[in-house]
């Protein structure tokens, strides 16, 4: 029997990847992709509990957190073409003016 | 046989969560962004099946059109059209910050323990049909989540609308070739 702790748990380990990946990666690219990660195990989370509170609310903050992603995905490869234009490198660690 | 198909969910349920968290380490291990962006369609395509196994079946078919299908393509038409050279290597995964992390690990991992052991999630197993129901009628699933989205989640979905253009607009004026992005003298714009 599936309950919803089996959805948490695959949930947290997408969040811990996506988290690992966003701390130890260099390329913006692969980043962008755990940010990704991330927000899919939100939406397993809310899927799961929609579930199991039988509600459909869940759902629908499934739908906005969908529609959130694809406004960030559009955003950061936007700052990607961005950044080759300027550095031509993906590294994120060349873009470092801000600090002093 | 008979355990098969009395333990169906539970079977799909482990060997597409198993290729979920594949695709998920796959995504951040493999070198190639092409690679990892492909690693990641799967990962997408797994929790699509996955939201079928909750009864989100309108939430699946969005994640196959939008994840797979728009944002995907987006990754890989950036990938391609930066052409990325090497980047030289990632920083070190083990620093002295290492048994701190470690700590914290196994702290959320006991937490998580606690939560399975005593079952504070798991009781009750879900009504499939509130699912799909809209004030007492049973519709279908997509219909259910249309109504509400329609009607007592009109205002975020117009807001979110809104969000959705103004990332439009930002993305346009990064994408610029003469956003001022490429002035590195600091003279004054335009």
């Amino acid at each position: 029997m599936i309950t919803a702790n089996h959805y948490v748990m695959l949930s947290l380990v997408l969040l811990a990847l996506g988290v690992i990946g966003v701390m130890m990666r260099r390329n913006f690219i692969t980043v962008l992709m755990s940010l990704e990660l991330i927000f899919n195990a939100v939406n397993l989370n809310l899927i799961a509990f929609s579930f199991r509170l039988g509600d459909l609310a869940g759902q629908i903050l499934a739908i906005f957190v969908i529609t959130i992603a694809a406004a960030e995905a559009a955003i950061g490869l936007g700052l990607i073409i961005a950044l080759v234009r300027l550095k031509d490198t993906v590294a994120l660690d060349e873009a470092s003016e801000m600090r002093s | 046989m008979d355990f098969l198909v009395s333990n169906f969910e539970s079977i799909l349920f482990f060997v597409v969560a198993a290729l979920t968290v594949a695709g998920g380490v796959g995504v951040i291990a493999l070198k190639s962004p092409v690679h990892a962006a492909l690693s990641l369609l799967s990962t997408f395509l797994m929790v699509a099946v996955l939201f079928v196994l909750r009864h989100a079946e309108f939430l699946a078919a969005v994640q196959v059109l939008v994840y797979a299908g728009g944002i995907m393509v987006l990754f890989l038409f950036v990938i391609m059209l930066v052409n990325v050279k090497g980047i030289g290597p990632e920083t070190a995964f083990l620093t002295r910050w290492a048994p701190l992390a470690i700590v914290g690990g196994v702290l959320v991992g006991a937490l998580l323990a606690l939560l399975v052991l005593f079952g504070v999630l798991a009781a009750g197993s879900g009504d499939v049909s509130a699912l799909q129901t809209v004030d007492g009628t049973v519709t279908g699933n997509t219909e259910a989540v249309g109504i509400t989205l329609y009607t007592t989640y009109l205002v975020p979905f117009e807001i979110v609308s809104v969000v959705l253009l103004v990332a439009m607009i930002g993305a346009i004026v990064f994408g610029r070739r003469d956003a001022g992005l490429e002035r590195r003298s600091g003279e004054a714009g335009p």
